[in-house]
């Protein structure tokens, strides 16, 4: 096995890991959206970590090791078509990516605040929260963004 | 012309779609189960969420999987080779595909006993083997999008 097809090997271990964090952020909104308490929305904290490690893996991994090998492989070029496709979804799905971890971490925020102020009963105001609608699109938009980049990435079209 | 630059026939393309997008969903699962589990301690939702998660995301993410490895392998030809001209990383791939497959099987059966013993509140160890196989199950199915993606051999 070569280096390219390690870099090959990395590159696609890399769209797993991102696919695997969005997975593990489809859980979380799924559970998410029936959490009213500080304590509960806190106890998702750590395994959305773990989500986090595994998108930010993945969008680096993904680039790096793809833009190597647009450059290294003798029938590719970074202009081809569907290469420059690939790098416009990334930067966009990149874009979606932030803004719903923004719209997710408001539940968290209000959790520790209600936690400091000594309230730990059922809270609407963090449920609302929870139940982000603006979240829930972005993530769906990522999840479809992300979605057509694996399109791209099998079909090639134009190569 | 290297492996790498190969353009698939275009009635490849679903299939491996579909195997690939199993794949990602099965890991996905195992991932989120694992970290659930790992982060539990003993908290019964999260244990619940980590054995959950890996019986309704990577349960149905190994089926169609497995579904689409059967599709593409059929579609490639594979059937009709010799098994002594199977490609090693094929090889390594199906098996562990379908011994995972078993291994998974196994793993929601010991997790779901753990999680009713759970609910009449009896230990947790059950849900720790649990985590132990998924983990397991998770760096196996690693090695075999290595295996898959680099095509040693």
């Amino acid at each position: 096995m070569g280096f390219k097809e390690w870099m090959l090997a990395f590159h696609v271990l890399s769209a797993f890991s991102l696919v695997a964090g969005m997975t593990l952020f489809w859980v979380l909104i799924v559970v998410g959206r029936r959490v009213d308490t500080p304590a509960g929305t806190l106890r998702l904290g750590p395994v959305s970590k773990v989500g986090n490690a595994a998108v930010g893996v993945g969008m680096g991994g993904t680039i790096i090791f793809g833009v190597y090998l647009a450059f290294a492989v003798d029938s590719y070029a970074i202009w081809d078509g569907w290469i420059l496709a690939a790098l416009v979804l990334w930067v966009v799905g990149g874009g979606l990516g932030r803004q719903t971890g923004e719209a997710f971490l408001e539940g968290p925020r209000k959790a520790m605040e209600l936690e400091k102020a000594g309230q730990t009963g059922p809270n609407s105001d963090l449920l609302a929260l929870n139940q982000t609608s603006k979240g829930l699109v972005l993530h769906a938009a990522t999840s479809l963004v992300v979605v057509l980049l694996l399109i791209d990435m099998i079909w090639k079209p134009g190569a | 012309m290297s492996v790498l630059a190969v353009v698939r026939p275009d009635d490849w393309n679903f299939p491996l779609f579909v195997h690939v997008l199993g794949a990602m969903i099965l890991v996905g699962g195992l991932l989120t189960g694992a970290a659930a589990l790992a982060f539990a301690k003993n908290d019964a939702k999260l244990l619940r969420l980590g054995f959950w998660a890996l019986m309704l995301v990577s349960f149905p993410g190994w089926i169609i999987m497995r579904l689409g490895a059967q599709w593409i392998y059929t579609r490639e030809g594979w059937d009709d080779v010799p098994s002594s001209l199977i490609p090693n990383w094929l090889d390594i791939g199906a098996l562990i595909a379908d011994a995972g497959g078993l291994v998974l099987v196994i793993t929601l059966i010991i997790g779901g006993i753990g999680v009713r013993r759970l609910e009449a509140g009896k230990s947790s160890a059950l849900l720790k083997a649990t985590l132990v196989l998924s983990v397991v199950l998770l760096a196996a199915y690693v090695v075999a999008v290595w295996a898959m993606a680099g095509k040693p051999n």
